[in-house]
């Protein structure tokens, strides 16, 4: 139940695109196809799932014994910046099909705020153990996937309709994130928190 | 160009937020008032201008290849310098903008000026660009927070000009991206004059 409630947490109500504003540079550079959307949306899950349980482990096993968790910023940085490396390497020789979907987004991760924002809100919830991190990791993802995909179908269909010479591009595109975040607003309440 | 431009150019004609579309999740994350908008605005200025100012510095002892990781532990220690002194200073505004305090290291705006501007220039005018660059952020920060502000709660800096509530979509998340996407159009309007 548990569990349940972390993922419907990540995914509707406290949607890390729309509701906490983390990872708003890919949302809106590369939601421009539905394609895209999703390779997009499989790197980050792959990367944000490895970096925080990565992090999990390094924070518990390593900054708090030394007492040095005021290096987390750094530490979780450099973790997440070679680790976007070594996937990609990896990748590169164990599945190629797999490197060329999601290939040229993997470069893009290692700055997008979500990733670090993830690990850093998993090592600071209360009572959360390795397990509740890697749903809560796996969820935000999805989230992040679920707003992404969603908001690249709109925009496919705003590409054919008549919108006034000011607000062509990115001012539309804002008005229409705000539109889709208010939708989300819906779910407020549904998990207690 | 000379130092005078070089200064003056993040305000409008190539203001970070409103026309080159970096650092757009603190932007819209924290500026739910004037006063945090400031704030965070000013704790980037200090580590887009320290980065700027060490990498100018160093830039001809670092290999090439491993130049983007050397940025980046160069930028994440000054941002634990800001989290540790702002937790120690201004732990009110440290509690408000939470999250994204760490999250300045992953700003695309700070890592972008080190690699396009601070890596290729002198230390005088790395310093000015990050000087500008940075007040520019914080002008677009205040700008944006003071708007949500005015209509959101009906207070400007925290002084409250009008009885009762104001409109509360501004101060949540929807309002956000909706005041940006106007404000947008409404920068691009002054960059045409």
């Amino acid at each position: 139940m548990e569990y349940v409630l972390i993922i419907i947490s990540a995914l509707f109500v406290n949607n890390i695109v729309l509701a906490q504003f983390l990872g708003i540079c890919p949302f809106i550079g590369v939601s421009n196809k539905v394609g895209t959307s999703v390779g997009m949306t499989g790197a980050v899950t792959f990367v944000m799932v490895i970096a925080t349980i990565v992090t999990y482990l390094i924070q518990n096993y390593v900054l708090v014994p030394l007492n040095i968790t005021y290096m987390q910023t750094i530490t979780f940085i450099l973790v997440i910046a070679s680790l976007v490396q070594l996937v990609e390497i990896i990748l590169k020789k164990v599945s190629p099909p797999l490197y060329q979907a999601l290939g040229i987004f993997l470069p893009l991760i290692t700055t997008n705020c979500a990733v670090l924002g993830v690990a850093i809100l998993a090592v600071q919830k209360d009572g959360f153990g390795l397990s509740h991190s890697v749903v809560f990791a796996i969820a935000n993802a999805l989230g992040f996937g679920l707003a992404l995909i969603v908001f690249a179908g709109i925009r496919e269909s705003l590409d054919l309709a008549d919108v006034p010479k000011p607000l062509k591009g990115v001012p539309i595109a804002f008005i229409v994130a705000g539109l889709l975040a208010m939708a989300f607003m819906g779910f407020a309440g549904v998990v207690p928190n | 160009m000379n130092q005078l431009q070089n200064f003056s150019k993040g305000f409008i004609k190539e203001n970070p937020v409103f026309t080159l579309f970096l650092g757009l999740c603190p932007t819209l994350g924290v500026t739910t008032s004037a006063f945090n908008g400031l704030g965070m605005g000013l704790a980037t200025t200090f580590v887009l201008l320290m980065s700027n100012i060490v990498v100018s510095l160093v830039k001809s002892f670092i290999p090439d290849k491993v130049r983007i990781p050397s940025f980046i532990v160069i930028i994440a220690s000054f941002v634990t310098i800001v989290e540790l002194t702002m937790q120690a200073y201004l732990p009110s505004l440290f509690d408000q903008l939470g999250l994204f305090i760490p999250l300045i290291v992953v700003n695309c705006l700070v890592l972008g000026r080190a690699e396009a501007f601070a890596s290729k220039n002198n230390f005088l005018s790395s310093a000015i660009d990050g000087l500008g660059m940075g007040l520019g952020f914080a002008f677009a920060l205040t700008l944006l927070g003071g708007v949500r502000e005015v209509f959101g709660s009906g207070s400007i800096f925290g002084f409250k000009f009008i009885e009762g509530d104001g409109m509360l979509i501004f101060v949540l998340a929807p309002g956000a991206f909706i005041a940006l996407g106007y404000l947008i159009v409404l920068i691009k309007k002054l960059q045409k004059a």
